[in-house]
């Protein structure tokens, strides 16, 4: 139990961090690979979206705030995908509308590319905007119906310039529909005309169109059918790969994100509870919660499902208006002491590059 | 490219076939609305007239004829003829003009600025909105006529002025209906990645908005059609709107009824029929395409 207090809370771990196990996938090569020059793409510090809760109709009163994301802190470096995850209403996607901006944080700072996006006045932001993408959940309501598929890829490159003239940005939707395994004569149809799979294609091809640097994918695959989850995944991989994006991967499904994510960061009730590489996440959780969320994942085999000992969580998730005190899973934690209910946890590292927070382990 | 090529499954795509036939759209809106179909004869019927007044009406609508007054209708003056001896069918025919411009004009202006104000209301939100949406209270606050009458007492008379004086309490209306149906859209992811891509507001206003609020926008411009029409007629009825000679529905009424009621009832029954069917025939019209656009309230 070290609390090596080195780093900045939810740093991407050192050189040395990377597991000197037999790394044979992939990922892993791609970890090692990624970790030697890759320098911090984004930095989000003590990041908090307060939402106001206002009474009356004339003259609004606030009367509490929802704190949907309260005090959060990360790093993902350049090339890394970084997985977040946990329940529904636990500032995910919260986080990533602040990041892209959609949302104005209340307090924190997030650096990107040296500009603190949450101070950086209209002009500038959108000057960035072009590379920071977003990848949204449903297909069906993320493309303006009214819109031909070619105009909704085209339009991003007319508005920051990317591609001046219109043939050029003719040329570049072929490309990128292809890119997306989409057939170019798309260009000409309309989103209703096209399946839940085909249109998340579009919505890549669209996040790609400006070649950003980051990517968020909020849910990007929970609303597609399982065939089509694959498919989009291998895809979402590929374009990492071939563009060197670095991606924030919002998901709630726990083995899609340890396919994709190189870290995974669980977060509950607004905050991050536990941050680790991602098999080292997987393999060795520590904080209680991410024991109960992986425990919840159903084994493949009736036999084992049937026979292992589930853990289960008890109570609802508390209202994020009225948070509990001190550590805030402590009413549904199987460790809580007294003290729980006090003290705020700090958030330790307690391996290299894993950080959990809690303070009885 | 280093991507195994299973992953990318391309999808073939036919070319596209011209499916829709046009006739056969125009059949299945009449199988299944005969009312609005009714209301769509009125307004073709309307709109040959005025098209082709020169043509159909067989008498100059402003020449006066003092050797033929007050003569009830017969072979040579279907409608008859006014105190003035002016044909009253030709009047009519004429009249369509007036109404058609003053209808669509007026309900097409209106309800535009309508548009635009109410999905810039939605967009927005919060204190603008609020504060908007109040002054809008204000306007909506008169009713339709009385604010006619407001805005002619200050432009004074004349067809641009009834247009004027009709489009304004349009305005309003059309950015009340508008604004509910912008707020839905505003909430639309497709909104949110436009503003995450840094889109400017006047962008995602005209591009991203208007063009998914044109359904409640189509249905508002045929419902106002025909209540400009109205207000048209009772403007120029109470001697506020479009003046003499010009061939008005709503003046033929205001020269015929009070003196001739009885002596020469066809004087203000014929315009009096005139414009009950115009405001039948866009009122039965307005409601079929209201069912036609929105599928909530479409029946099969």
């Amino acid at each position: 139990m070290t609390a090596a207090y080195v780093t900045e809370p939810g740093a991407a771990p050192a050189r040395a961090a990377v597991r000197s196990e037999d790394g044979t996938s992939p990922r892993e090569r791609d970890t090692e690979r990624r970790t030697v020059t890759a320098p911090d793409l984004i930095t989000v510090h003590d990041l908090k979206m307060h939402f106001p809760v206002t009474e009356g109709a004339l003259v609004p009163r606030v009367v509490a705030h929802v704190k949907a994301v309260d005090g959060i802190s990360f790093t993902i470096r350049k090339g890394e995908t970084l997985g977040l995850v946990g329940e529904s209403g636990c500032g995910k996607t919260t986080t990533g509308r602040c990041i892209l901006r959609l949302e104005l944080a209340t307090a924190g700072e997030i650096l990107f590319d040296g500009n603190n996006l949450i101070e950086l006045d209209r002009k500038s932001m959108n000057a960035l905007r072009q590379k920071i993408q977003v990848i949204f959940q449903d297909p069906y309501s993320s493309l303006n119906p009214r819109m031909k598929i070619g105009e909704i890829i085209a339009e991003p490159m007319q508005v920051h310039r990317t591609e001046p003239d219109r043939a050029a940005r003719a040329a570049r939707v072929t490309e990128l529909l292809r890119l997306c395994g989409l057939d170019p004569k798309f260009a000409d149809r309309y989103p209703h005309e096209m399946s839940g799979g085909q249109r998340q294609r579009v919505g890549i091809a669209r996040a790609l169109s400006v070649r950003p640097e980051f990517i968020i994918c909020d849910e990007a695959i929970s609303a597609l059918d399982v065939s089509i989850q694959a498919q989009i995944i291998n895809l979402l991989e590929d374009l990492r790969d071939e563009f060197n994006l670095t991606y924030l991967f919002i998901a709630h499904d726990l083995s899609v994100v340890r396919h994709l994510c190189h870290r995974v960061a669980v977060m509950y009730l607004g905050k991050i509870v536990e941050l680790a590489e991602c098999d080292e996440l997987y393999n060795n959780p520590m904080h209680p919660y991410t024991q109960a969320l992986l425990a919840a994942v159903p084994v493949p085999d009736p036999e084992v499902e049937r026979r292992r000992a589930h853990q289960i969580v008890k109570g609802e998730v508390p209202s994020p208006m009225n948070p509990p005190s001190g550590c805030v899973f402590h009413p549904r934690c199987r460790l809580a002491v007294e003290d729980c209910a006090r003290a705020v946890p700090e958030f330790r590292e307690l391996r290299l590059g894993h950080w959990v927070a809690c303070s009885v382990i | 490219m280093t991507v195994a090529a299973d992953v990318r499954t391309e999808i073939e795509l036919p070319d596209r076939s011209e499916t829709a036939n046009w006739w056969s759209r125009v059949r299945q809106f009449v199988r299944r609305n005969p009312l609005g179909a009714a209301g769509a004869i009125v307004i073709i019927v309307m709109f040959i007239m005025a098209a082709l007044a020169d043509f159909i009406a067989p008498y100059n609508p402003v020449a006066n004829a003092f050797d033929r007054l007050h003569q009830p209708p017969s072979l040579e003056n279907w409608f008859g003829t006014d105190q003035f001896g002016r044909d009253v069918f030709s009047r009519i025919v004429y009249g369509a003009r007036t109404a058609l411009l003053v209808g669509f004009v007026s309900s097409f202006i209106g309800a535009s600025i309508g548009l635009v104000l109410g999905v810039g209301s939605a967009y927005f939100g919060g204190r603008t909105d609020l504060i908007f949406q109040r002054i809008l209270d204000v306007f909506m606050a008169f009713p339709l006529i009385i604010m006619a009458l407001a805005v002619i007492s200050i432009f004074g008379t004349g067809a641009q002025n009834v247009i004027i004086a009709i489009t304004i309490p349009f305005i309003p209306r059309c950015a009340r209906v508008v604004r509910s149906s912008a707020l839905a859209i505003r909430e639309m992811p497709y909104i949110d990645a436009a503003r995450a891509n840094g889109f400017s507001h006047s962008r995602i206003i005209l591009r991203h908005m208007v063009p998914n609020v044109m359904a409640p926008f189509l249905i508002m411009i045929t419902a106002f059609v025909g209540q400009a029409i109205l207000l048209e007629a009772s403007l120029s009825y109470l001697g506020l709107g479009v003046q003499e000679p010009t061939p008005a529905w709503g003046l033929m009424l205001q020269g015929g009824a009070e003196e001739y009621a009885e002596s020469a009832p066809w004087i203000a029954i014929f315009p009096g029929i005139a414009i009950s069917l115009a405001v039948f025939g866009f009122s039965l019209f307005g409601d079929a395409v209201r069912d036609e656009l929105d599928p909530k309230l479409r029946s099969q």
